[in-house]
């Protein structure tokens, strides 16, 4: 039996060679970003001995570069380190929301978007508000570097798109146009915490009176993997993000979920609450766009 | 009321003893103790909730590198009948098995084998390699059907106990209770308004931040030591003993600090497990449960299913009440069913009722003590009964307590007369609270409900040394779960008259000092603190002897004041009054060193009652509830430490609210624990409570010299009554089931 | 199976160890380091008892793996108080009485001092915020919550 090995490689070149080798020779080999899921799945569901193979000492995947029409945030980067920037937050304030949801101030000091976004838990908060707010996944493997939008990223519950030998470097979002504001809730039975039950991030643009014109609404913990609503974006485009138009957009969402029954929450429930969200969360990004 | 004291160190809010090295990191726990040669000790728990073992074979986890011991039920010697005592008691037999299964399997998670192993990681691997065969059976999971008689069953040999005639088929009731007094029916026939309802509450973990942890060392004379974290290391060695059929004196327990146990530390799970592997290894080893296995295997109190009745006259007088209360046991017998049901009527004076329980057996964890077993979820019943009265009447709520409130002389449910008790005084402080009045946010609703707990007494034993300087060392048996080495300390300080930073107290192993039960029954404070004042009051009656030997006197011409022997009154002599450490310093040419000492079976600990106002408001959207305010009226007869009186006030309304709104055992349709750690398993954070407001009444209980009542367990029962009926205030609608979960709440309001 | 060495820092002391890959930093701490203030109450980063800072960052060490503390610097509930004796933060928690069994008093201890690092003067939603991944089950935080307010005025006005 092949024992546990950590390697900490130094760049994207090294770490793509040592993850192709061990997919060549059929050994199991993992990535370890913030670790907050990996250590809890190694503690009791998945014990197999596998390479750890610790991205956090590549320079690019530290990187945090905040550019004139795009944002770059390493798939290294812990969500407490996001939430130091300043100028982080005005660009994507429910992005950042939503990294501020995951886990206690102990997680987010270890947690990072782009774990959140492998790990490919359906009810993983920040993925809706990467969606919303069109994230795009920078990736890197034997064949050299691809991207791919984040709704297309995760392909079922924790399955994601990478292929052997393959990592993610980052993500890259667009920056916000003119009067454009996003917002992300979850529901979550205590304060913090909790395993979201449901979630929605809202992206919206308004015009110069206030019409929207542009939307993207995500939802996530209501079906195997977050998903892109258009029909409730399609609910906001055009109207004034009044209440009717949220709570049109509430009914896309209910509409669109395909929950479970567990422990965490009913079928009804969620469904019921992943509109609630939408319609607040809609709101939330309705203000804030008027005020940019 | 009570008299005026002078004390001088009773009262205040001195710093605990032994707080430096819990802020620092010194203090050691279950799991801190690391010894040359240590291996790690690990427990196969069984995949199934109900099956019966057909074979278990260790012989591929033995042959590993790095394996040392392993050991099945097979290694136990025959399960011995007998009760234990205290508040974690029941058949030793029964935790015998519930410590390491025999022949059947009666929960998922229920131990079947252990091995000891150099790392962690070994054991783990070793586990893996232990081949148990199985005949899965039926798991019985549901409390109601478990108590049809077509139920499959637990245990071939289990006949309901305390019926009129022996049963001649077994039956998953383990055992019945019934308290009855005047004639309900007549009573009811009395009433002009009667309230009903069916109340179901889920089983609940006490949560204890440390998980269960020991370490043991086996000699080759066979003598054994054990460290563990324990709420009674007197009791933890005696289960020992008879588990592992040894002598008591070949058994030391040390009781490590202890991380919390509310109960659930009053009843041994790894102990006789690392002694059998420390002697098989013959090597010291440690033991510690992960979190999930705490979830899975121990403690949790029972959930329960209860039935009331209760009718009033206009006035509010009650005129008869009725109460079903079915307890799951978990896979032994031991629900506190007894509890339950004589405490749900205790706080009221009652001419007619009738009270039945169960104590019933399933496929879940044996449960153990947590804070007033029982008492929570019945007084839940009774406190929700009485605020829908309370509303049919258009009563204050507080006032319809009042109305039926006991008082002294009132024949308690369970029996005795009660004596002096401060029910109506917590109501009179509830009612006059600002906290009671002050106007509440828009949609926000204010409930009350009122709260009782027994308190016990039972053995303990102290010794007092003064030491050459006159500073004094109290040794005591019980582990200090919450601050009780400061109150022991207090109550030294204020019965010698010495100063309280001039004294020190120990927690003895049993080795060192003398048998006490376990820090639990809310006993400690009362019990072993009377059991200090005695071994303080031997010191000073041996002081004034020498003081008068010195002084050539006899020695009730000898006063004790201030710290200090004085002649008598009336006593006329030229001398200089001697201090605790003048009498210290001469000790060895007047009899030699101070050593006072007391051991007692104490009796009359005082009830203690509460009344809690529960604030929330409640999103119709979603069904969150937000508790906004919480306030806690208590009477602790006399609070020796308020601080920490406070803080048993506050942390039980917490345990009290998580239980209210969140915390709850999920089965699946298997047995198996769905939600087997904190993540889901949902103890409230800091983020989700309000500052908890404390009111200490004191109604000093006329059986202790300074007036102490226990405080610990009462402050968990009113809470949820106290969130229950604040709920109905907010939205109008009563949701009889707990937990006020989001999707039951937001199914209800529709 | 092949140990790995590992040069940190803890509480300002160079330490090397050997260990293993999976395993955890809590874990050598305790069982290889004897550091034991710094306590285990889940191991699945709920609950906050195994809190330390991490090149000056709040972490769980419950979900470190050790081999990554490789020239970090760590710091434990033993290295917060000073030469002079109690920080601040712990002789207001003794004061509050703000433990009761004291399991989770070193992570909770650890995790204000970050807080109050970065944040001198938090209000009590911060506070309780900051502080929600620290279970505590015998205090309903009151006195906890109130022992931080009070360091926080007592490191921002000396007594």
């Amino acid at each position: 039996m092949a024992g546990f090995a950590y390697v900490a490689p130094s760049s994207i070149d090294e770490a793509v060679a040592v993850l192709a080798e061990h997919a060549g020779q059929g050994l199991k080999a993992q990535v370890i970003a913030g670790g907050t899921d990996l250590l809890v799945q190694m503690r009791s569901l998945n014990k197999a001995a596998r390479t750890i193979v610790d991205i956090k000492k590549i320079g690019e995947t530290g990187r945090l570069d905040i550019g004139a029409d795009e944002t770059f945030i390493g798939a290294g980067i812990c969500c407490a380190a996001l939430h130091e920037s300043d100028e982080l937050k005005a660009l994507f304030p429910g992005l950042l929301e939503s990294a501020d949801l995951i886990g206690s101030t102990q997680i987010q000091g270890r947690a990072t978007l782009g774990g959140n976004l492998c790990n490919a838990s359906p009810a993983g908060d920040t993925i809706p508000a990467m969606i919303a707010n069109a994230g795009v996944c920078v990736i890197a493997g034997p064949g050299g570097r691809r991207e791919l939008p984040v709704e297309d990223f995760v392909v079922g519950v924790g399955r994601n798109a990478l292929q052997d030998g393959e990592f993610l470097v980052g993500l890259k979002f667009p920056n916000p146009k003119a009067a454009t504001a996003d917002a992300y809730l979850r529901f979550i039975p205590r304060t913090e915490m909790d395993i979201a039950v449901a979630g929605a991030g809202v992206r919206i643009t308004l015009d110069a009176d206030g019409t929207c014109t542009e939307a993207r609404v995500a939802i996530g913990a209501v079906a195997p993997t977050a998903i892109l609503v258009p029909a409730a974006a399609s609910a906001l485009v055009g109207s004034k993000v009044d209440a009717g138009a949220l709570d049109a957009a509430a009914a896309a969402c209910s509409q669109a979920a395909s929950p479970i029954t567990d422990k965490r929450g009913t079928i009804e429930y969620r469904r019921r609450v992943v509109g609630v969200l939408c319609k607040r969360a809609g709101a939330i990004a309705r203000d804030r766009a008027i005020s940019r | 009321m009570a008299e005026a004291h002078d004390y001088k160190t009773i009262g205040t809010r001195p710093i605990r003893p032994d707080g430096v090295d819990k802020v620092t990191g010194r203090a050691l726990y279950g799991a801190d103790l690391n010894l040359p040669s240590m291996i790690y000790g690990k427990v196969l728990r069984s995949p199934h909730a109900h099956a019966r073992i057909k074979s278990i074979d260790l012989s591929k986890a033995l042959a590993m590198e790095g394996v040392y011991a392993a050991v099945s039920g097979a290694d136990f010697p025959e399960a011995k009948h007998g009760e234990i005592g205290g508040e974690g008691g029941g058949d030793v037999a029964d935790l015998a098995k519930n410590v390491m299964a025999r022949d059947k399997v009666l929960y998922h998670g229920h131990a079947v084998a252990a091995v000891a192993a150099k790392s962690l990681s070994v054991a783990d691997a070793a586990l893996e390699a232990i081949e148990v065969e199985y005949e899965v059976l039926t798991p019985v999971l549901d409390l109601l059907e478990a108590m049809k008689e077509d139920a499959p069953l637990l245990d071939d040999h289990c006949f309901t106990k305390n019926l009129p005639e022996t049963p001649d088929k077994p039956s998953n009731i383990a055992a019945v209770m019934q308290l009855a007094r005047g004639d309900v029916d007549e009573g009811f026939a009395q009433a002009d308004v009667i309230v009903e309802g069916e109340y179901n509450i889920p089983m609940a973990h006490q949560g204890y931040i440390e998980p269960h942890a020991c370490t043991a060392t086996v000699n080759e004379g066979g003598q054994a030591t054990i460290w563990c974290s324990t709420q009674g290391h007197f009791e933890f060695r005696s289960m020992t003993a008879k588990m592992l059929n040894m002598e008591i004196s070949d058994l030391k327990f040390i009781a490590s600090e202890i991380g919390g146990g509310f109960g659930g530390k009053t009843v041994v799970y790894l102990e006789p497990l690392a002694v059998l592997l420390a002697r098989k290894s013959r090597r010291p080893v440690k033991m510690m449960m992960t979190r999930e296995e705490v979830f899975r295997a121990t403690g949790p109190t029972s959930g329960t299913h209860c039935r009331i009745k209760v009718g009033a006259k206009r006035d509010g007088t009650i005129t008869s009440a009725t109460a079903w209360l079915a307890y799951e046991a978990g896979a032994f017998a031991g629900a506190p069913m007894g509890p339950g049901a004589m405490s749900i009527f205790a706080p009221y004076d009652l001419e007619n009722f009738k009270i039945e329980a169960f104590d019933v057996l399933l496929n879940k964890p044996k449960v153990a003590a947590y804070r007033a077993p029982g008492a929570p979820q019945s007084m839940h019943a009774m406190e929700v009964a009485l605020d829908d009265l309370a509303l049919e009447l258009g009563m204050d709520p507080i006032d319809l307590r009042m109305k039926n409130a006991a008082g002294e002389g009132t024949q308690a449910p369970y029996g005795p007369k009660f004596p002096q008790i401060g029910f109506k005084e917590c109501l009179e402080a509830a009612k006059a609270h600002p906290n009671y009045t002050k106007p509440l946010p828009e949609g926000a609703g204010r409930g009350v409900a009122a709260g009782f707990w027994f308190n016990v007494g039972m053995q303990s034993s102290a010794e007092v040394h003064v030491n050459e300087d006159g500073t004094v060392t109290v040794i005591e048996g019980n582990p200090d779960i919450g601050g009780s080495r400061a109150s022991m300390c207090m109550m030294a300080s204020e019965t010698l008259g010495v100063p309280y930073e001039k004294i020190r107290a120990l927690v003895g192993d049993t080795e060192s000092t003398g048998f006490s039960n376990v820090t639990g029954g809310s006993r400690t404070t009362f019990a072993t603190g009377m059991a200090v004042v005695q071994a303080c009051e031997d010191i000073i009656t041996q002081c004034k002897a020498r003081a008068a030997a010195t002084w050539g006197m006899d020695a009730d011409q000898v006063d004790w004041k201030d710290g200090q022997a004085v002649p008598a009154p009336g006593v006329n002599a030229d001398v200089t009054p001697l201090s605790l450490a003048d009498i210290a310093a001469k000790a060895g040419r007047t009899g030699g060193p101070l050593l006072g000492r007391a051991s007692l079976n104490a009796q009359g600990a005082g009830a203690s009652f509460s009344v809690n106002i529960c604030d929330l408001q409640v999103d119709p959207e979603t069904g969150k509830v937000d508790v906004l305010g919480f306030t806690a009226i208590q009477d602790a007869g006399k609070a020796i430490h308020p601080s920490y009186v406070e803080g048993q006030m506050q942390g039980g309304a917490a345990q009290g609210i998580g239980w209210a709104l969140n915390e709850e055992y999920i089965f699946d349709e298997n047995g198996v624990m769905e939600n087997a750690g904190f993540l889901d398993y949902r103890i409230p954070v800091a983020s989700d409570l309000p500052m908890i407001d404390c009111h200490i009444v004191e109604v000093p209980n006329p059986s202790h010299p300074f007036g102490v009542r226990g405080v610990g367990e009462t402050p968990i029962v009113a809470p949820l009554a106290a969130t229950a009926n604040a709920f109905r205030a907010a939205t109008g609608v009563r949701v009889n089931d707990l937990p006020l979960s989001p999707p039951r709440v937001l199914s209800a309001l529709d | 199976m092949s140990k790995i060495k590992v040069e940190t820092s803890i509480n300002g002391e160079t330490v090397e160890f050997l260990c293993e890959p999976q395993q955890t930093l809590l874990e050598v701490l305790r069982e290889d380091l004897s550091r034991l203030g710094t306590k285990e109450g889940c191991g699945t980063g709920d609950c906050g008892a195994c809190s330390v800072l991490l090149n000056d960052r709040l972490v769980c060490s419950c979900l470190v793996l050790a081999v990554e503390s490789e020239g970090a610097e760590v710091t434990t509930i033993e290295g917060i108080a000073g030469e002079n004796g109690l920080h601040p933060i712990q002789q207001k928690f003794l004061e509050h009485a703000a433990l009761q069994c004291g399991i989770c008093t070193p992570g909770l201890i650890v995790a204000t001092k970050s807080l109050l690092d970065r944040n001198p003067n938090p209000d009590e939603k911060t506070i309780r915020y900051w502080l929600a991944g620290n279970l505590c089950r015998c205090t309903g935080y009151d006195k906890i919550v109130r022992a931080v307010q009070a360091a926080a005025e007592e490191l921002a006005h000396p007594a």
